[in-house]
């Protein structure tokens, strides 16, 4: 089947605690028709990369609020291209200043989403950017 | 965008059958990954699932096929990831399918099991996987149990298949399932809502879930006294109806020989009505024992072969239907079945007729 539906891992890394923010995305998600698997708070990058491995997304969505991203983001996208997930795709959503994208994308995220993006616009980029998997 | 290295396990076959064999050979072995892309060729069902399948299904069997279910916020995943625990202390490897509903209006899904169950991130021996109903109505997803039955020949030792939250009807677990666990939690209902038809009648154990409220064990109470009394009247009916009469199989050992005749299809029974509390792990000892041995009364040919032949039979009948369908809707036929249906649908036809000039129609 081609029109399956795009799978998507949301998951909030780190130790912040607001997951507000990632419960209205990934319901967002699903009423966009994504098959959206929700993990909840607190992950450390390992339950991330293990999640996204066992799951088998096409799309790994991280919120983070804490600051902490540029010590998380980058070791999730290491532990995915070590279990061999280098086709995932992955976002990044909460409190990113400009001048930490850059090295964000050169981590391997593809798509950076702040405040007052709408979830139509997320929804867009992963049907254009994520590849179905087989 | 993600540098676009080609993983060893993704080489492009085009050919399903070698595809699948890689993925096969690779997940038997142990690549985890190669587990996690068969289980998404199986949910899609494509012709590299169909393959790998008919590979795998003669390496499956071996796991216990445990399903959970219950209505929503009974604690089915807490539970779960609570048994996974005592499962994991005992060196035995785990399997989970876990189904969540889809959206009738836009296909999306919501997959929220896994937040229960993260505790095992770094263990091999533990694989979870999130599987949407993709419409299907029975409280599972159509492909769940094929994804069980790759689970199962991968070499997990129990393989959990946990449901969607049921209402009173969803039964198809119990023919997906060696075991079928049904979750209550406390004072859901009356002695009424126990002894209405339904998702109590294939449970083989009955949990009532979150022990520490109030009430738990006055809700067991009465869940015991009333499915003895089902057990009873459904004994005594069959032995109106010439059946053979099945003891009621609380007891482990062997069962009666007559039990797995024929006729041996889904009996009465009296499960067990077990109290947990899933956050703090009481009575989930308790609940493996029972599991256990539900097993081991069932190995010899009663209520889990009854289960295994029903399983058999719910696959080979959809995959007959599917390919039935297939052949009609095939390029040669597609013509004179969509002539019938429209006869059909424009009362021409009726459906009886249909159905016997498109079975003539495959003969022919």
């Amino acid at each position: 089947m081609t029109d399956r539906p795009l799978k998507v891992l949301i998951a909030k890394p780190g130790l912040d605690g607001h997951d507000r923010g990632a419960k209205v995305l990934a319901r967002g998600l699903r009423d966009e028709g994504f098959e959206v698997v929700y993990t909840g708070l607190r992950q450390t990058p390992e339950m991330v990369a293990t999640a996204a491995l066992q799951e088998d997304v096409d799309v790994v969505g991280l919120s983070i609020l804490s600051g902490a991203h540029m010590t998380l983001v980058p070791r999730v996208t290491k532990l995915l291209r070590e279990e061999g997930l280098d086709d995932v795709l992955v976002v990044v959503g909460g409190i990113i200043p400009d001048d930490d994208a850059d090295e964000l994308r050169a981590a391997g995220v593809a798509g950076i989403f702040g405040p007052g993006t709408t979830i139509a616009e997320v929804a867009d980029f992963l049907r254009t950017s994520a590849r179905p998997r087989a | 965008m993600a540098a676009q290295g080609v993983p060893a396990t993704a080489v492009s076959a085009h050919d399903p059958a070698v595809r699948a064999g890689e993925l096969t050979e690779a997940a038997v072995g142990g690549d985890r990954r190669a587990l996690a892309r068969l289980l998404t060729a199986v949910e899609n069902r494509t012709p590299v699932a169909e393959a790998a399948l008919r590979t795998l299904y003669p390496m499956a069997g071996r796991a216990h096929l445990v399903g959970i279910t219950g209505p929503p916020g009974a604690g089915k995943s807490t539970l779960v990831a609570a048994l996974i625990a005592e499962l994991r202390a005992r060196g035995r490897s785990v399997g989970v399918v876990a189904v969540d509903p889809s959206s009738p209006i836009t296909g999306g899904a919501l997959l929220g099991d896994r937040v229960r169950m993260q505790a095992y991130a770094s263990d091999r021996d533990v694989f979870i996987r999130s599987m949407a109903a993709r419409g299907h109505a029975g409280g599972l997803a159509s492909t769940s149990a094929a994804a069980a039955a790759v689970l199962d020949a991968c070499g997990f030792d129990l393989v959990f298949l946990e449901t969607v939250g049921t209402g009173q009807s969803e039964v198809e677990v119990a023919a997906a399932a060696d075991t079928t666990v049904v979750l209550e939690a406390p004072e859901m209902g009356d002695e009424v809502q126990a002894i209405k038809a339904g998702l109590l009648e294939v449970a083989d154990i009955v949990v009532v879930n979150k022990g520490d409220r109030p009430g738990a064990q006055r809700t067991a109470s009465q869940l015991r006294a009333m499915l003895v009394a089902v057990a009873r009247v459904g004994v005594a009916d069959r032995r109106h109806h010439g059946r053979v009469a099945a003891a009621p199989d609380l007891e482990p050992g062997p069962e009666p020989a007559d039990a797995s005749a024929p006729d041996a299809r889904p009996r009465p029974k009296q499960p067990e009505v077990l109290v947990t509390t899933a956050t703090t792990g009481e009575g989930v000892p308790g609940l493996l024992a029972s599991l256990d041995r539900h097993r081991a009364a069932g190995r010899d040919g009663g209520a889990t072969s009854a289960a295994r032949l029903a399983r058999a039979e719910a696959q080979v009948w959809a995959i007959l239907a599917d390919r039935t369908r297939a052949e009609l809707d095939a390029d040669g036929r597609r013509a004179g079945t969509q002539a019938i249906l429209r006869a059909v649908a424009d009362h021409e036809l009726d459906p009886f007729t249909a159905v016997d000039r498109l079975l003539a129609s495959l003969r022919g």
